[in-house]
Formats: structure tokens, sequence, C-alpha cells
């Protein structure tokens, strides 16, 4: 039990640091929208996950409403159903229903990658020991960002608004290069969003994202089903 | 609206999306679409969320562009995020510098 849980903990660790910065640049955006940093922090202790929450304070900030912001996390997070799904096919039986309740509250895409590629059942000790690790770089991260945020000379603040989209980009373009479909996707993805942007400005980015994310990816399942293997 | 409400309506959807599937199900997904759909959504959502967002992200058109392209460049020799996300703020703080 206690063997597990370190094990889990040692194996959070990388996470933990990435997400240090990661969150770090949350935590600068959130600053910038006008949250304060005990708001910042609890929106990533709440949360733990960084595409919805960047999305969320933008809605947040604009004062989108309750529908705009449910329908955008919902699309966003979406793919962590499908990991609770992959990853339930890998638990041990001493994963009772009750762990399931808390862990989930733990699923992000790097405890769910570092998780399955585990080549044991995975117990609720492991998992709560990734997860402790991982939750503690990101909220850690979005304090140390926020105040960053309220404290630092205004040319890096601006300068480090790019830097959460940097890292968006570092995600989809390596496997865009290896998957003509993932490039297909991300392009059409992109062209659907600008021309909202321009040309259809009423739209709010909320549901800018969701509609362009969901069509471009409706039409690449259409035209390219991934092979059975794959994931 | 208060933050709070948004907080917790941000915060139940986002755990009810990861409760709900780890907890009921049992069985694997076999609809290739619905796979393939799961495949493709966090990437679209990810270049959705950047595209054209990114440009106007230093508010400066230019740094922004510098930025960009600094990050697409390194991204495509498979930098780490870290790397790549500070490199691309570093690229809009100099140019902001100089322009």
């Amino acid at each position: 039990m206690k063997k597990d849980f370190l094990k889990g903990m040692k194996s959070g660790i990388p996470i933990g640091v990435g997400y240090l910065t990661v969150s770090f640049g949350f935590g600068i955006l959130a600053a910038q929208y006008g949250f304060s940093i005990l708001q910042a922090a609890a929106i990533s202790a709440s949360n733990l996950t960084s595409a919805g929450q960047a999305a969320g304070v933008a809605i947040i900030a604009a004062g989108g409403t309750l529908i705009e912001l449910i329908l955008t996390q919902l699309v966003i997070n979406l793919r962590y159903s499908l990991m609770g799904i992959s990853l339930s096919q890998k638990l041990d039986p001493s994963f009772s229903t009750m762990h399931r309740f808390i862990t989930a509250f733990g699923i992000t895409d790097e405890v769910f990658a570092v998780s399955y590629a585990q080549p044991f059942l995975i117990t609720p000790a492991f998992m709560y020991g990734i997860i402790l690790v991982s939750f503690v770089g990101w909220v850690l991260g979005t304090v140390l960002g926020a105040s960053a945020g309220h404290f630092l000379p205004e040319a890096i603040i601006s300068a480090m608004g790019i830097a959460l989209y940097g890292m968006f980009l570092a995600i989809i373009i390596p496997p865009a290069k290896k998957e003509k479909s993932v490039l297909f996707v991300i392009s059409l993805t992109a062209v659907i969003s600008v021309v909202f942007y321009y040309l259809l400005p009423m739209v709010t980015s909320g549901f800018s994202v969701i509609i362009s994310a969901v069509a471009a990816s409706l039409i690449a399942a259409w035209l390219f089903p991934v092979k059975e293997d794959e994931e | 609206m208060s933050f709070f409400v948004y907080l917790l309506a941000m915060a139940g959807v986002t755990y009810l999306i990861r409760m709900i599937p780890f907890v009921a199900f049992r069985k694997k997904i076999k609809s290739p679409f619905l796979k393939s759909l799961l495949h493709y959504i966090p990437y679209a959502v990810l270049a959705a969320m950047t595209i054209p967002a990114i440009f106007y992200s230093t508010g400066s058109v230019l740094t922004s562009v510098i930025g960009t392209v600094v990050a697409v460049v390194l991204a495509y020799f498979d930098l780490p995020l870290i790397v790549v996300a500070l490199a691309a703020a570093a690229a809009a703080l100099i140019s902001g510098f100089i322009f």
C-alpha cells in the first residue's frame, strides 16, 4: 500500500515539475484577466486542467453566460471521458467505486498517460500518489504565476501572455508531423476559427472554439477513421 | 454574476466529465467513428484556442507573430513544452524591445 503510494509519487514528479511551469503561465494569464491570486489558485485547485481553465478565465472575464462556460468545458474536457474509460480497463480489483469517485478528479492528460503506461494494474494508492504530486505542482505554479502577474514589469507580463499558447503548439505540432490526419484536423480547425473571428465576430470565443473543434473533428473522423489499434 | 457561481459551474462540469465514465463504464468503446472523433477532438480544441488568439496574446501583433514563428519552429523539432513556451515568450519580449 505504502510502496504503491510512493511509486505513484515518484511517477508524478516529472508531471508535477512540468505542471509548475505550465500553470505559471496560467497564473499570469489569470492575473492579466484581473483575477486575484486566491481566485486563480481556487480555479486551479478545483479544475486541474490547462486548456479548460484558459478558456474558462477568458469567458468569465468577458462576463459570458453559464451555458457558454459549461458547454466550453464540456467540449474541451471531453477527452477525459475517453481517458477515464480506458483507465477503467486497467484498474486493480482493490479499486472500489469510492476510490473511483475520488481519483476521477485527478485524471489529466499526463496522469492518464503515465498511469496507463505502467506494466501493472493500477491500485488506488498509486493513483493517490501520482495525483498528489501533480496537484501540488499545478496549484503552486498557479500561485507563483499569478503573484508574478501582479508584481512583474508590464513588458514581461505581456510577453508571457504567449507562453500558454506556445505550449499548446508544442502539444499539437509533433503529432501533426507524424499523422497527416492530425495535420488536417488542426488546419481545418484553424481556418474555421479564423473565419469566426474575422467574419462572424458576434460569435463569442467559447462557442467559436466549440463549433470549430467539433466540426473539424467530425469531418476528420468521417474522412480518416482511426485504425483499431491506435490509442 | 459572482465569481463563485462561475467557479462552481466550471469545476462541477469538469469533475462530472471525468467521474461519470470512470465510475460507470466497464466496457470498451467499439464504434470506430466515435473513437476517431475522441482521438481528434483534443488537437482540434487546442488549435481552435490558439488560432487566431495567439496573434493577439502579447498586446502587439508584431511581437506575437515573431513569438509564434519561434514556437512553431521549436515545436517542429520536438523540443519540450516548457522550452517552446518560454522561448516564444522570450522572442516576444526581445522583439518588443527592438521594434
